[in-house]
């Protein structure tokens, strides 16, 4: 398969499974506001779902749609990275890995929008100006919650130490992405990550927060390799109505 | 507007010659349709009457999201999730709204949301029946968020300048609930076999209780007498529920539905549908308490609220600390 298409795919999937985990808060924040950040932060990851999936699927020439491709893959075939599909937990968890998707979406979306395809900088451009607004409160809330109260900091802290490991898959390249940095359709991987770690350092300093020493990278979403458990059971949720009533119009 | 019984000063209204100077004023710019805004005097009956309607209209707003919220995560396209989460997303937006204007009367948002979780307020008895298939979905938008159309566009004349402002840009926004919700129930409808089967599933379970959203008869209501008079309520109910029943019944008629109801007629006279009223049993019930899903809908505000406790206690720390820092830096 092309690199384009593997490329869109990766995008796709994971605004589609961190979306999709976003949406679980759905009337269970902690306070009102918090509901409708989340609900519009999930809504405009399904947007952006929409446009690379769709991009997805025009590459790949099948006459396959976005639907398709989100509701009738099987684990395997998905290529988010594992941080997007691990469980909400606390709101602590859920806001600290969203802060780490951020800062590398956003990072990632500025580069794409001089991406030599313009179907993928068209979409950059769109995605940038959410993903930013995104990355803007994730960072203010995980500042605000590691130096908050001693339980809030201690929560915040535990949350970074488990979606640490995590980190590092999104800068590790493989043969696809080395196609689709030649092809200059996506930055090299690798280079974002000097820049990541800087603005990491700065926001946890803020937040009074201990990056782990440790730099083991979890992998194997991106590649497909071998997802976490947690996939398959969000799967089941939504890909339910899709695999039990096939061939409906909804 | 979901708000049911809401329970004015129970004295009936007063006739001019009882009303003191303030009040027979207060009562003139009413009949004026003067709006009131927050800063003019009203007597106390007209300021916990609206506490009471606007409280219970918010919390109805949050307490909605759990429906909906229920099918989010097996919308069954992206487009259908991204539309219920834009949907679910406005109904939190109504609920802030509401609780602002209700703040301009004096009662904050945590004293309204404390009244929710402790169950002494209420909030609308439809939210206490299940989502039971996608097209739920269909059924909630066309018709829970049709009948709190049908109760919304009069209150955008309401007397009380904040709630009237707060209708005004929560029914734009209503009726792209309902639409939504239609177009749900349309593709059902002429969808497969299994589809119409959901369809008309939901619109089965739907129907009574969405007839219940207008509260019961309130002809002889003391309570509605006032409210009517102060212009917070604007229709009876069962004007209201006509209104409803006779604008609803043709789109069921379009989609191929059958409203569950046999005595369902054309009445010529009065140029409106004779209807079965719901089993008002069932309705008394549910408010009190014992509606399929009350338990489980108070258990997770409550639980939201809880866990969300260290979250608003940290955010709040480290407000006080930056202030701290702030003035020490001057
Ligand atoms: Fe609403
Ligand atoms: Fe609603
Ligand atoms: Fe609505």
């Amino acid at each position: 398969m092309s690199a384009l298409f593997e490329f869109c795919l990766r995008m796709g999937d994971n605004t589609l499974v961190l979306g999709h985990r976003v949406s679980e808060w759905c009337g269970h924040a902690p306070v009102l506001e918090e509901d409708i950040a989340l609900a519009n932060t999930a809504l405009d990851l399904i947007g952006q779902t929409q446009l690379w999936l769709g991009l997805a699927a025009e590459v790949q020439g099948e006459g396959k749609s976005a639907d398709d491709l989100a509701f009738l893959r099987d684990a395997w075939d998905f290529r988010n990275a594992l941080l997007c599909e691990l469980p909400n937990g606390d709101f602590g968890q859920t806001l600290m890995r969203q802060y780490l998707f951020d800062e590398w979406h956003c990072m990632m979306l500025n580069a794409l929008r001089s991406s030599t395809e313009k179907r993928v900088s068209d979409i950059a451009d769109k995605a940038i100006k959410e993903a930013s607004y995104h990355l803007e409160r994730s960072r203010d809330t995980v500042i605000g919650l590691g130096d908050g109260t001693t339980e809030s900091h201690a929560r915040m802290q535990a949350a970074l130490d488990y979606l640490y490991p995590y980190v590092g898959e999104l800068f590790v390249a493989d043969g696809h992405d080395e196609a689709a940095t030649k092809a200059g359709i996506a930055p090299d991987l690798a280079s974002l990550r000097d820049g990541y770690d800087a603005a990491l350092s700065a926001t946890m300093a803020a937040a009074m927060l201990t990056i782990p020493d440790d730099k083991f990278a979890h992998k194997g979403g991106r590649t497909g390799r071998m997802h976490t458990e947690h996939l398959g059971h969000m799967l089941t949720q939504m890909q339910w109505l899709q695999r039990a009533y096939p061939g409906a119009s909804w | 507007m979901y708000a049911q019984m809401v329970k004015s000063t129970g004295e009936g209204v007063k006739s001019r010659d009882e009303m003191s100077p303030e009040e027979a004023a207060f009562q003139d710019r009413i009949d004026q349709d003067i709006k009131i805004e927050p800063k003019d005097w009203m007597p106390e009956g007209y300021r916990k009457t609206l506490i009471r309607q606007i409280g219970q209209h918010a919390h109805s707003e949050i307490v909605g999201q759990l429906p909906e919220g229920n099918w989010i995560t097996r919308a069954p396209t992206l487009e259908r999730k991204a539309i219920l989460l834009a949907k679910v997303q406005d109904e939190a937006g109504h609920g802030l709204y509401l609780y602002c204007a209700a703040e301009t009367l004096g009662v904050s948002r945590d004293e309204l949301t404390e009244d929710l979780l402790s169950g002494r307020m209420k909030y609308s008895s439809i939210f206490n029946y299940p989502t039971l298939n996608w097209a739920d979905m269909g059924a909630v938008g066309w018709l829970v968020d049709g009948a709190a159309i049908m109760n919304q566009v009069p209150l955008q004349r309401t007397s009380f300048g904040p709630y009237s402002r707060a209708m005004i840009r929560i029914c734009k926004e209503e009726s792209f609930h309902q639409r939504q919700g239609y177009d749900i129930m349309m593709k059902m409808a002429q969808g497969t076999e299994a589809q119409k089967k959901m369809a008309q599933d939901a619109l089965n379970r739907t129907w009574y209780p969405a007839l219940m959203m207008f509260g019961p008869s309130d002809k002889d209501s003391v309570h509605s007498a006032q409210s009517l008079a102060w212009k917070i309520k604007i229709d009876t109910n069962d004007e209201l529920r006509q209104r409803f029943v006779d604008q609803t019944v043709p789109q069921a008629e379009y989609l191929g539905l059958t409203i569950p109801d046999e005595n369902l007629k054309w009445n010529d006279e009065k140029g409106g549908y004779d209807f079965s009223q719901p089993d008002w049993e069932e309705f008394f019930d549910v408010v009190r308490g014992n509606g399929p899903c009350n338990v489980d809908r108070l258990a997770a505000r409550n639980k939201a609220w809880d866990d969300g406790a260290w979250v608003r206690d940290g955010l709040l720390a480290h407000a006080e600390k930056r202030a701290a820092r702030k003035t020490a830096a001057e």
